[in-house]
């Protein structure tokens, strides 16, 4: 612990610094080939897979169930519903209710018609009533195009604001473009590891993203507040050059945005764990998913792609480039005698 | 004492968070005992299960059945209609070809299923014939059976069209022979069957008036609509007031008219207001919804503002529910509910406790982290979480009662993810502080210098946080509105909890010696930090000895202005008992 502590003091002094800022086409290089993997990765699963709420599905429904009881035969009937859908169609990916006293309620993934007719054999078996008893349906999407409308509509005019939020606490547009930047990056990065591994986007993956969303700025922020601190304060009058000022912000926060990159993926683990490994697929597994790349991404990306941008944005200022040219003289000067 | 102004502020702070507290604590403790609420938060459709409704569409004789777009606007619809009513996550779907699905958490009453299945459509028309009704007593307790003489068919011995043709819709010749006798015939009790509420609108309509008990009072002839309902840009309720601003104690609904609206309003208001409202029941305007009469009152000046009011037999509850519907338009059909019916949770108990595992296990590896980082001061986060955990609690049970609002499995998710983004306010303040530390002020000057940028920084952020969560709280419907709440309270209550329990701990704890002499457990050993001023009156020789080597000048361009100043101190200033500045570094 101690020596991590050294770390961040040297960090802080500037004894030890990681160039984030003058690797920057390296970093370009890695979240280029990412974004691309982000693209054609899904594209080559055959695009993003949306789950019942997004496309509608099949619903049955089974009446005049005996012995569903109040309490103990439910968790039963639910679990014998999955199990016999899932027996049929392992993706059904089925969703169990108890409707009324005495049916029960089926919503699965679209079925072909013969699936469906050989899901309604099997309901009515497992639950010893008459097949004329079960009844299939279509049933639309819950998650309609109106969400998906308005969410968009939100977050368009969230983006324009936050933008201009930055703008005028950091009194340049160019932090906002690049805190926009690195934000696009996380959602692409993001939303593509979930295409490429075939998850299911649910409402709950959907949620996940708008809290990376958040995140991701959120965490820009602090770090660009240091660096505006860092290139006011010296300005003109600094030793180092505008994109050394920033490394050194970035080097000085590098401590903070580890320490808060552990510790705010820790809980997201935790409910990964368990939502993924013990209860399988499900709610809790699709959003802990989705944060727990996000938040390592949202995280990577203000250090490695916000930053270096911002720097590569300012740098042909005539004065922040005309004082580089005077540090780079003085720095020739100097070596020279 | 300038010593003393940070403990005492802290012990301020502190009582504040202790007011504050006692105060959520108390408004939750009067809900539960004085009204419904409850200790624990409500739970969502997902996990307690609730009710499911199914909507099937009220067609006339011979109407085709709804078109998927009607439905799918129908659903948008009705899910602004619940959204408005609280953040209760309801899930609605069309079923098959015409039925529509409502899922709702909890027990629906009447006014829930009311505000659900009407259509809404709302329609002003004149007034040319009024009568008290011919039945009295009928509404809920009768057994409505059309009969012929109910709503006859115009018969050959009775002309169906007036000797001149109408030239307003206040005109009398609207009615023909044929429809006055339909009138004198028309049973209200039947008023349900007759299908008012898809009358033409160009036609004059035969229909009642409804009292608050569900009797009917009066029965008219109205003149083609005027004014519809599509032309409503907003509508709220409230209570009435008189001419004086004295509220009457009347609930009622007022509307505010597009700019058509407004226009034609004021047109037939205009022409209204020339008959005599003592005499003349043609001075009077229906106010109609879904076919029935709300009420009719009498014209007694042009309205040209477009913003009417509706009075009539309202509750505070059916004013909000009719205000809501204008507001988001009319159902592009009519609705009845067929089946309501209690429904299980999809999820149910076993995955809501091993989310809250899930979440222990979290807030278990974040204080192992914490401590192994910050040490004793790791401490100070996670009372600051537990403390934050408390008002998070308090405000959403109270949220569940009087907003009705609702816990789901994503939301408890997202909780236990706000423990991440909270407990990051901290380490932007403990680092600040460590920075202060390294720049080598003493521990209480470094406490309350790093609070100042830390919480610049710290608000600056945390804005972002809550534009993101206000936008999309105002903006999205379903689902995203119930997570805009979370993150939106989640962040409020991190910046108060900063504010009012993590500095006030912090100010008072840099006055205890254990951390004030920087015990290596602290924390904040200046020591370990690499400081440059070490305790009171020791200065040690600042980090850039290494100077004159190639790779110090690097080092050295990198010194920050405080330790330049730091060296420039120790160089110059031969009163060794003197602390740098303390705010030279603020810019």
């Amino acid at each position: 612990m101690a020596s991590f502590a050294k770390f961040g003091n040297d960090l802080y002094t500037g004894a030890r610094s990681i160039n984030f800022v003058g690797r920057r086409k390296l970093w370009y290089a890695i979240a280029g080939v990412m974004i691309l993997l982000s693209v054609l990765l899904p594209l080559a699963r055959g695009g993003f897979v949306f789950g019942i709420e997004f496309r509608g599905g099949s619903e049955f429904q089974v009446a005049g169930v005996a012995d569903l009881g109040q309490d103990g035969p439910r968790a039963d009937a639910q679990t014998l519903a999955a199990d016999t859908v899932t027996g049929i169609d392992a993706q059904a990916s089925p969703r169990v209710s108890i409707v009324g006293g005495d049916s029960v309620r089926v919503q699965t993934e679209q079925l072909l018609p013969e699936e469906s007719n050989q899901v309604r054999d099997a309901l009515a078996t497992a639950f010893k009533v008459d097949v004329t008893s079960v009844n299939a349906s279509f049933i639309g999407p819950s998650w309609g195009a109106d969400i998906t409308g308005s969410a968009i509509r939100a977050l368009i005019v969230f983006l324009a604001l936050a933008a201009i939020l930055m703008a005028l606490y950091f009194r340049t547009w160019k932090m906002s473009v690049a805190a926009i930047a690195s934000l696009v990056h996380d959602i692409v990065i993001t939303a593509g590891v979930y295409g490429a591994l075939g998850f299911e986007i649910t409402p709950s993956a959907v949620i996940g993203f708008l809290t990376i969303l958040g995140f991701s700025l959120y965490d820009t922020v602090v770090v660009f507040d240091k660096i505006r601190e860092n290139t006011t304060e010296d300005a003109n009058s600094s030793p180092r050059t505008f994109a050394g000022s920033v490394n050194l912000a970035v080097n000085q926060t590098l401590v903070r945005s580890i320490n808060t990159g552990v510790v705010a993926a820790l809980p997201v683990a935790a409910i990964l764990f368990i939502g993924a490994v013990v209860l399988g697929a499900g709610t809790l597994r699709d959003i802990a998913l989705s944060l727990f790349i996000g938040i390592i991404v949202g995280t990577y990306s203000t250090i490695f792609i916000a930053a270096p941008i911002y720097s590569q944005l300012r740098e042909n200022e005539p004065a922040i480039l005309a004082h580089s040219k005077k540090l780079e003289a003085s720095r020739l000067l100097s070596s020279g005698k | 004492m300038a010593r003393s102004t940070p403990v005492k502020k802290a012990w301020r702070s502190l009582a504040w968070l202790l007011v504050i507290t006692a105060g959520l604590t108390g408004i939750l403790a009067y809900g539960v005992i004085f009204d419904n609420a409850s200790w624990a938060p409500k739970l969502a459709l997902d996990l307690e299960g609730g009710a499911q409704i199914t909507l099937a569409p009220k067609l006339g004789e011979g109407e085709a059945s709804p078109s998927s777009e009607q439905l799918d606007q129908a659903v948008a619809i009705i899910r602004q209609r619940i959204d408005a009513s609280g953040v209760s996550e309801a899930e609605i779907a069309t079923q098959g070809a015409a039925n529509i699905v409502v899922s709702i958490p909890g027990t629906p009453d009447e006014e829930t299923l009311r505000r659900i299945e009407s259509s809404a459509k709302l329609e002003f028309r004149p007034v040319i014939f009024t009568d008290v009704a011919a039945t009295s007593a009928v509404g809920s307790t009768a057994t409505p059976a059309p009969t012929a003489g109910a709503t006859p068919t115009p018969t050959s011995s009775l002309a169906t069209t007036s000797t001149a043709a109408p030239t307003d819709a206040s005109d009398p010749n609207w009615v023909s022979p044929a429809l006055f006798d339909e009138y004198t015939n028309f049973d209200c009790a039947t008023l349900d069957t007759a299908n008012t509420n898809v009358a033409p609108e160009g036609e004059p309509l035969i229909t009642c008036e409804a009292a608050v008990d569900g009797t009917y009072t009066y029965k008219y002839i109205l003149g083609p609509v005027e004014v519809s309902g599509d032309t409503i840009s907003d509508a709220s309720s409230g209570l009435i007031s008189n001419s004086q601003g004295v509220s009457t104690g009347t609930w009622g609904v007022f509307i505010t008219f597009n700019d058509k609206g407004t226009r034609e309003f004021a047109t037939v208001t205009e022409r209204l207001s020339g008959f005599d409202p003592n005499s003349d029941s043609r001075n009077r305007f229906a106010i109609v919804l879904d076919g029935k009469v709300i009420s009719a009152p009498t014209t007694q000046a042009i309205i040209t503002d477009g913003k009417p009011q509706i009075s009539g037999s309202f509750t505070q509850e059916s004013s909000k529910t009719l205000a809501d519907q204008l507001k988001f338009g009319a159902l592009p059909i009519s609705f009845v509910v067929q089946s309501n019916e209690t429904i299980s949770a999809t999820l149910g108990a076993s995955q809501l406790n091993s989310g809250i595992i899930a979440g222990l296990i979290g807030l278990i590896l974040v204080v192992i982290y914490s401590l192994f980082q910050y040490r004793l001061l790791g401490m100070v986060t996670v009372a600051s979480l537990v403390v934050a955990g408390v008002l998070t609690y308090l405000m959403i049970a109270i949220l569940s009662w009087r907003q009705g609002y609702r816990l789901s499995l994503a939301g408890v998710a997202g909780l236990i993810v706000a423990i991440g983004f909270t407990a990051d306010s901290f380490i932007v303040y403990f680092e600040r502080i460590r920075d202060e530390l390294r720049d080598g002020r003493g521990l209480p000057g470094s406490v309350e210098a790093g609070w100042k940028r830390a919480l610049r920084t710290i608000f600056a952020a945390k804005a972002v946080n809550l534009l993101s969560a206000v936008v999309l709280f105002v903006l999205a419907v379903g689902n995203v509105r119930g997570f805009a709440l979370t993150l939106g309270l989640t962040t409020v209550i991190d910046v108060l909890i900063v504010i009012l329990f993590t500095h006030p701990i912090l100010q008072l704890l840099a006055s205890t010696r254990f951390f004030a002499s920087g015990h290596p457990l602290s924390g904040l050993d200046p020591n370990a930090l690499g400081a440059v001023y070490r305790g009171r009156a020791q200065f040690r020789a600042p980090v850039l000895s290494a100077a004159k080597s190639g790779a110090g000048r690097e080092a050295a361009k990198r010194q920050t202005i405080a330790e330049r100043k730091a060296a420039a101190l120790t160089g110059a200033d031969t009163r060794t008992g003197t602390k740098p500045s303390t705010d030279g570094k603020d810019s």
